[in-house]
């Protein structure tokens, strides 16, 4: 009897502990998969979606997207061009080495290397020196007041184990050999890397020993395994949630959001992206490209831009092309963005008769021909948002032709400067105006960063001006340079804004988790009961 | 004429036709799809590509007999209120087009190809049924695929989207010849060593005559039969290259660009975007298929 | 016999290499890799040194020798999306294209033979003329329709068997197979119905035309004369000379099967060779696009070969006039 007893104790016992240790595995699936883990390879959401599960950087995100201690536990700009950062103690890699200043000296370097896509991040750094064990300084070339927003994106690796896999720079497209960190990872972050299958799937288990369990945002986490799979097709995504075969979908296609509201346990999430979707101009050519219009090119007429831009009805767009989803917009960064000033966000009103009276007034009574360059799988809807502004210019007479392409053509044909009017998503990882206007409308002049996605070519010295001011100085002033800046921007007309992305997510109901405006999942916060 | 037609309506083909029900009403389809689709510039109720017209409030209307449907908008509108059946319409016209041209175009090459290698034998026969060989072996659609690759990384894209049309047209026709060419080899054999030929060729006539006038009618039958099945899968074909996305420009949108818009939608319960335009390419493709079927019975007394 | 197999290899070689050539020319110059790779942010110089890197400054016939020198060694260099040797992502994938194949191939003959007999033999019964209707409906329905209405109705309404992938695999040495375990079975049913469901219908009325062709044949009447049962006559003699034919199609139909693969693999998210080619044809992953067509133009020119030796034979008079009849 009493050996019964111990048995049915033993059995519960053996019951409470798996209970305790029940695997809480989320099933997550993208249309994207991210086609390398090195952490400085690509600078692409898909790619750091997964990363950032893995690695951590010296500062990390709050769940509304402002500055928390990460590896580092706080940091001081203790000269103009000199930041330190002192790390936290204690902190292993998931292969066993100890965190230390070492690995953020190499991380930075090879943030820096010629291979590196995370150059944007690191444009100032000049480089990054130990000062104790775990205590390291940053060195700038200009003092960066904006340096921590950008070291945020910069993840954290092991100096021995990169060294030890010949993988000391980020990987390239030369070597005729696999590097080991395009399969391969080692971060210090909340979960580990069990399985990698590109383009089919990415499993990650939880790392115990993460720092961050602790944090109280990770408390209520229970999530043990990620699974992500990326399925294209927007069709077969939703049935996979709906069957319930996957448990989170990053991306569900606007047009189901309604169907999966209605669905029994499912969610739906929704919440502004950091992203604006625009239509940029030549405004640079003496003869326009793709047009009727010889010798000479309607869109340098301020009064032609106008018309173009009263002529789009944006309520429709945002009710029916977007359902919705999208946050109509005057200007190029969401309120997000440091540097966000709300008088500044204000639309040319839809007016189709204003448009047809600029348009002749500018000479042009019977409108014109012109060639609208779209990407096709890119942004949310995009072609069908071109589509329907293509529509509503032909009402004011302005004949455009639809170029619609995938990602890989578009992107090559508008930075070739072939193009005459062109739609471009533009998202802010740093959440600093600079990096929009720097980009944007800059003049491109070598310099790097500078106008590097300004294919309108649209300059003006002011603007320059502004932007270099943008990069140096700080507190009000730099505010004062932003503001002008914006009001620039509204009043010149280079770009078209139409409106910031909202991100909605869709998953299971038994699965919570914080929507993100940067579009990335943290599991490290997600609970599933 | 009125004899030609007493003739036809007396044969054994009208006859067959008359008995079979399915055969009529696969018939009757056909040319509604035909009629409509050659028509459509003036009994389409909306013009899809009038883009002026076109208003973003109108997107998504449901067809007309459901609740929130309207009457304009028989049977609803798309994403970008393009009326649906208009857009059928029109798109069924670019569908049949490029299905009806490969498939001409794939007949002539062929039966050209099938006579010369049949009636002149040698070393161009060797050469024409051995590429026949290898592409038979290629499945039509990759062959397709293949062409239409390398013609959109030849031509930029502007100059390519004025001939996409042409080039998909090409590429089908191109991968379905070797059926008649080695149909009509065949039959051309046979031919050449009948009496009648033989006695054509002694007095003087000139081979080209010969072909034309003595062999081409003899291997028609079969000919025909290959062509009608096969206009079905040209017009298949068209689908799926438009629906992987390789296929005629979107400013033209067949019926396969249709169904892979409003594919997008078919969760979301826009269906009508997708169904209709799937459900005309189905009846159109069938009651082709049902007529070829019946042709070739017809024409081939062994299997009645 | 030995003269013949180097005949025809020789003959394979000039379409290898025009294949070769078109691959490689096919896509040289669509899109840019160069955008991809550099992402959102990039400075002129990173992208001439990647331009040169990749060698894609270089004249159009030297990329061209170049390609072909490491096909030859089954090189094909880096894939440009996903960094890694695109040989071992073509082996990677492979097992899953030709898992899905065979299934659907099989589940064809199993299916499409029974029918084409029964239909041949009984062809004016009530069943025979559905199965008949039902067979054009089949070859009037295009692959994408039937693959989404089969995920709309048993993944979405039903919910019994998955919409996508491949299920649970296990590895046995490179090769991952789906047939050992029950998620792995089950993601087989919906894509390999919806791949098969053509060449089904096709080796259905192959089958039936046959058996007509044959029922009618002298020795048939021969053996109906002997007083031999019709079971007897129908599989002993009909069937067994109808099979010849349909082995043959259904070999060269095999190349079918794989590339309209590419179409199934798209809609159900199947980890092969064909959606490997449609996501790198989308992204403009030079590498892997002219592997890809290389390796199946092989194969098909592999398949052609083989079904001609078979036919030398079984029977070397087929030699000259096969494949004649218009069925």
């Amino acid at each position: 009897m009493r050996k019964l007893f111990w048995v049915a104790t033993l059995a519960l016992g053996l019951a409470a502990g798996s209970i305790g240790a029940e695997a809480r595995s989320v099933r997550w699936a993208a249309s994207g998969d991210p086609n390398t883990l090195d952490p400085h390879s690509q600078n692409v959401g898909t790619v750091s979606m997964v990363l950032q599960q893995i690695y951590d950087t010296l500062i990390s995100r709050t769940q509304e997207l402002g500055l928390a201690p990460g590896l580092a536990t706080r940091w001081e700009q203790q000269e103009p061009n000199r930041w330190r950062f002192w790390l936290r103690d204690g902190v292993k890699f998931h292969e066993g080495e100890a965190f230390t200043a070492d690995d953020v000296v190499f991380s930075v370097t090879r943030a820096l290397a010629p291979t590196s896509n995370y150059g944007i991040y690191v444009d100032t750094v000049e480089r990054a020196v130990q000062v104790e064990p775990l205590v390291v300084d940053i060195i700038t070339k200009i003092p960066d007041p904006i340096l921590p927003n950008k070291i945020a994106s910069v993840f954290m690796m092991s100096r021995s184990w990169s060294e030890k896999n010949n993988a000391a720079r980020p990987q390239n497209t030369r070597q005729r050999e696999e590097m080991h960190t395009v399969r391969n990872t080692n971060g210090t972050g909340a979960f580990r890397l069990t399985a990698r299958e590109a383009d089919v799937r990415t499993v990650m288990t939880r790392n115990n020993d993460w720092w961050g369990w602790k944090e109280e945002t990770s408390r209520e986490a229970n999530i043990t395994e990620i699974v992500f799979r990326p399925i294209a097709s927007d069709a077969t995504r939703i049935a996979a949630l709906l069957s319930g075969e996957v448990d989170f979908v990053l991306d569900p296609p606007l047009q189901d959001l309604n169907r999966l509201r209605q669905a029994q346990n499912i969610r739906v999430l929704e919440g502004p992206e950091v992203r604006t979707i625009f239509l940029a101009m030549d405004v640079h050519r003496d003869e326009l490209l793709y047009s009727d219009v010889k010798g000479r090119n309607p869109m340098r007429d301020l009064r032609v831009r106008q018309a173009l831009y009263h002529a789009i009805d944006i309520q429709a767009i945002h009710r029916t092309t977007m359902r919705g989803q999208s946050v109509v917009t005057g200007t190029f960064f969401p309120s997000q963005v440091n540097g966000y000033v709300k008088e500044e966000d204000v639309r040319l009103p839809y007016d189709a008769a204003r448009a047809r009276a600029l348009l002749a007034e500018a000479g042009y009574p019977n409108g014109f021909e012109i060639t609208l360059d779209c990407p096709n799988n890119r942004y949310i809807n995009d072609e069908q948002i071109c589509q329907a502004i293509v529509a509503m210019w032909a009402r004011v007479g302005i004949r455009a032709k639809l170029n619609a392409m995938p990602l890989a053509p578009f992107f090559a044909k508008i930075q070739r400067d072939d193009t005459s009017v062109y739609l471009l998503g533009w998202g802010v990882p740093t959440l600093d105006a600079l990096y929009s206007f720097q980009s944007l409308v800059a003049t491109r002049n070598g310099a790097q960063g500078d106008g590097i996605w300004n294919y309108g070519r649209y300059s003006n010295p002011r603007m320059d001006e502004l932007v270099q001011r943008m990069k140096t100085q700080s507190g009000e002033p730099r505010m004062e340079a932003i503001r002008e800046a914006l009001r620039i921007y509204r009043e010149d007309v280079p770009h078209i804004p139409l409106h910031h992305q909202m991100i909605p997510w869709a998953m299971r109901s038994n699965l919570t988790i914080p929507h993100m405006a940067n579009n990335q999942p943290y599991f490290r916060w997600a609970r599933m009961n | 004429m009125a004899a030609t037609l007493r003739r036809f309506f007396d044969s054994d083909l009208w006859w067959s036709f008359t008995r079979s029900p399915i055969t009529m009403l696969s018939a009757l389809v056909a040319l509604i799809c035909i009629l409509g689709a050659v028509f459509a510039p003036w009994i389409a109720p909306h013009n899809p590509f009038d883009l002026a017209s076109l208003n973003l409030l109108d997107a998504f209307k449901p067809p007309s007999w459901t609740e929130e449907g309207e009457a304009q908008y028989l049977l609803g509108t798309d994403d970008q209120g393009r009326d649906v059946l208009s857009a059928i319409m029109y798109g069924a016209r670019v569908s049949l087009l490029v299905g009806l041209s490969a498939t001409l175009f794939a007949t002539t090459l062929g039966i050209t190809l099938g006579l010369l290698a049949g009636y002149l034998g040698g070393k161009l026969d060797a050469l024409l049924m051995r590429i026949c060989d290898v592409q038979l072996t290629f499945p039509s659609i990759l062959v397709a695929l293949l062409i239409d690759g390398v013609v959109r990384a030849a031509l930029p894209r502007e100059v390519h989207d004025q001939i996409a049309l042409f080039v998909v047209i090409f590429a089908i026709g191109i991968s379905e010849w070797p059926k008649f060419a080695r149909t009509v080899r065949g039959s051309t054999m046979v031919e050449r060593n009948k009496e009648y030929v033989q006695a054509a060729r002694v007095i003087g006539v000139a081979p080209p005559r010969i072909m034309l006038s003595h062999v081409l009618p003899n291997v028609l039958g079969p000919v025909l039969v290959i062509a009608t099945l096969n206009l079905g899968l040209a017009i298949l074909s068209e689908a799926t290259l438009s629906f992987l996305g390789v296929g005629v420009p979107a400013t033209q949108p067949s019926l396969g660009t249709l169904i892979r818009i409003g594919n997008d939608f078919l969760f979301s319960g826009e269906w009508w975007i997708t169904i209709f335009p799937g459900v005309t390419l189905i009846a159109m493709v069938l009651s082709v298929n049902l007529l070829g079927d019946w042709l070739r019975d017809a024409l081939n007394p062994k299997l009645r | 016999m030995f003269a013949f197999i180097i005949s025809r290899i020789l003959q394979a070689l000039p379409v290898m290499l025009t294949v070769a050539l078109i691959s490689f020319a096919m896509f040289a110059y669509v899109g840019d890799p160069v955008a991809i790779m550099l992402g959102q942010d990039f400075t002129e110089a990173q992208r001439e040194a990647l331009v040169k890197d990749l060698g894609l400054d270089q004249p159009f016939w030297v990329q061209f020798a170049t390609f072909l020198g490491n096909a030859v060694q089954g090189e094909f260099g880096l894939s440009y999306r996903l960094s890694r040797p695109v040989a071992d992502l073509i082996a990677e994938r492979a097992p899953a294209t030709l898992e899905l194949a065979f299934t659907a191939a099989i589940l064809a003959l199993l299916i499409g033979v029974p029918l084409g007999v029964y239909t041949g033999l009984y062809r004016n019964s009530w069943l025979s003329r559905f199965f008949l209707t039902f067979s054009l409906v089949g070859v009037s329905l295009p692959t994408f329709l039937i693959g989404i209405l089969l995920i709309l109705v048993f993944a979405v309404w039903l919910g019994v068997l998955p919409s996508f992938g491949r299920g649970d695999t296990v590895k046995l040495g490179w090769w991952s197979t789906g047939f050992l375990t029950w998620t792995g079975i089950k993601a087989l049913v919906l894509p390999s119905i919806t791949l098969g469901l053509f060449q089904l219908t096709l080796i259905m009325r192959l089958v039936r035309a046959e058996m007509l062709e044959v029922l009618r044949a002298d020795y048939i009447k021969f053996a109906r004369a002997r007083g031999l049962p019709n079971r007897a006559v129908h599989f002993g003699h009909a069937l067994k000379n109808t099979l010849v034919p349909v082995i043959t199609i259904v070999g060269l139909q095999l190349g079918a099967i794989i590339a309209f693969a590419i179409v199934t693999e798209t809609v159900f998210q199947w980890p092969g060779m064909g959606l490997l080619f449609i996501q790198s044809v989308n992204q403009a992953d030079i590498p892997v696009m002219a592997a890809y067509l290389l390796l199946i133009s092989a194969l098909f020119v592999t398949i052609n070969l083989i079904v001609d030796l078979l036919y030398y034979a079984v029977d070397p008079r087929l030699r000259i006039g096969r494949g004649q009849g218009a069925h």
